[in-house]
């Protein structure tokens, strides 16, 4: 059996306590202790997720509040999304990309009256924060990390009607919608959107009120707490991207496949690191492309195995791979050269020396129930 | 009757020896560490197994992990159960979930191994 992980010097979420008491297997995840699974484990957790509604503790992302009078068009300096015709109560995906048109991270960006509200990875957000004050700062933009914020997510087919018991306008909210409210006095940011591929909700709150909200969501007979095992299984059959693996500062967004995320203005306009990359890559296609793969039998093939053609060469490699509880069979997402990015195309995984079958499908692997009103 | 043996690794794999044969697993405390048991990848009939050597592999929903063979020997069986239902390893990991079964080549070898009250105390200092 394997070696356990090693626990160093770590931070902690408002929630710490409480996963404690629920009984978490808790690691280290981009220096914070967060819990892994809960004693009913990542299978489980998962399928209840889907079923009902899981609650999970996200605080470890970084939340920032972006501020100023052009801070839209300056934030477009950074990001190829559309932020300039974003309406307010919107949320939209993006990610900062370098010179070379690689992705530094991805983010979602809402905004709100007179500001916007951006949430980052945990294991980017200092360098995000640092480089956001380096490049808007000279624009006039205030640049708050919200360090003093949880946020936890609501998801599954329950959860909206979980949270309309407490925030009753927030069944009015639409997906990728941001709205504030107020849950048992507490006043909350809420957005319409999450990393599972259900319906649900992320919630912003004073990092003081989290373990009370959790608590009152988890008292509701739907929720269960879900851990980052659960979540990373949720997301990859939802075709997610998780930073780091699917893509990072070598992968382009149109490799990664996520140019519906860059508006015909943005395409058009440029104005953002590595715009003149992303364009002739619009423009003559991409050389590798991220890819479902589907593994025949019941063998998972796990991150950095080798995807190979039928005549045995190697055209690209798993950045993440697992299995699917609600898929009943194991998953892969990776890079393959374009010429085999077609769903349908059979290669072979090598695992252990023996060559696994498997087939390059259409991304998710199963269909998001996103609210759509 | 004959006497049956159960001795223990600090990889946490069991062994349980009847004679000269031998019943391989892993602990009921490995798959709890492991979580839900996806997939198990076990030895053919017939292959020679070294003590410590990799004999298996099992798969949890996150991870996969090498399983070793407690005991030299030839393998004689393995679980074919646990293709269709790797949960068993779960469900019933010093019964049912066993992996595979050999005919011990070296049974001194089981001197160097932990009974269950050592294996018990190694299991709490784990915290």
């Amino acid at each position: 059996m394997g070696a356990e992980i090693e626990a160093g010097e770590v931070l902690t979420t408002p929630l710490d306590g409480l996963h404690r008491e629920l009984g978490a297997r808790m690691a280290p995840f981009a220096g914070y202790a967060m819990p892994i699974n809960y004693p009913a484990g990542i299978l489980k957790e998962h399928l209840h997720c889907r079923d009902k509604a899981g609650l999970f503790d996200v605080s470890h992302m970084g939340q920032v509040r972006l501020s100023g009078a052009n801070v839209d068009r300056a934030l477009e300096t950074l990001i190829p999304g559309d932020i300039v015709e974003l309406p307010a109560g919107r949320q939209r995906y993006s990610m900062f990309t370098n010179a070379e048109g690689g992705i530094l991270d991805d983010l979602m960006v809402a905004r709100g009256e007179d500001h916007l509200f951006m949430v980052v990875n945990a294991a980017c957000k200092a360098a995000d924060i640092a480089h956001m004050k380096a490049k808007l700062e000279p624009l006039g933009v205030t640049v708050e990390a919200l360090v003093d914020r949880a946020l936890l997510a609501l998801q599954g087919a329950e959860a909206a009607a979980v949270l309309a018991r407490f925030i009753p306008s927030s069944a009015a909210l639409p997906f990728m919608g941001m709205g504030s409210g107020n849950f048992a006095g507490v006043p909350v940011t809420l957005t319409r959107s999450g990393y599972t591929g259900e319906d649900g909700f992320e919630i912003s709150c004073p990092a003081d009120a989290a373990d009370f909200i959790a608590r009152k969501l988890l008292a509701e007979s739907e929720v269960a707490p879900i851990g980052l095992g659960a979540r990373d299984s949720l997301r990859l059959e939802a075709g997610l991207c998780l930073y780091g693996h699917d893509i990072d500062a070598t992968t382009t967004p149109i490799e990664a496949g996520l140019a519906w995320s860059i508006s015909k203005r943005r395409r058009a306009e440029g104005g953002f690191p590595g715009a003149e990359v992303v364009q002739r890559q619009l423009a003559e296609g991409v050389a590798r492309r991220r890819v479902g793969v589907r593994p025949e039998g019941r063998q998972p093939a796990r991150e950095g195995t080798e995807i190979v053609a039928e005549d045995g060469r190697v055209i690209g490699r798993v950045t993440s791979g697992g299995f699917g509880p609600s898929l009943g069979g194991p998953m892969a997402m990776g890079y393959v050269e374009t010429a085999f990015a077609q769903a349908g195309t059979k290669v072979t995984l090598p695992v252990r020396g023996k060559p696994l079958a498997a087939e390059v499908v259409k991304l998710p692997f199963v269909a998001q129930r996103y609210y759509r009103g | 009757m004959s006497v049956m043996t159960i001795k223990y690794t600090k990889d946490h794999e069991w062994v349980r020896v009847d004679g000269d044969a031998a019943t391989v697993g892993i602990t009921d405390y490995a798959q709890g560490q492991l979580g839900d048991v996806v997939f198990v990848e076990l030895p053919d009939a017939g292959r020679e197994l070294n003590q410590g050597g990799e004999a298996a592999v099992v798969e949890s929903v996150k991870a996969a992990s090498e399983v070793y063979s407690p005991v030299s020997g030839a393998v004689t069986e393995s679980n074919a159960a646990l293709l269709d239902t790797p949960a068993l390893v779960n469900e019933s990991a010093q019964n049912e979930g066993w992996f595979f079964k050999l005919t011990l080549s070296n049974p001194a070898e089981l001197d160097s191994l932990m009974d269950e009250a050592a294996y018990k105390a190694y299991v709490a200092s784990l915290g």
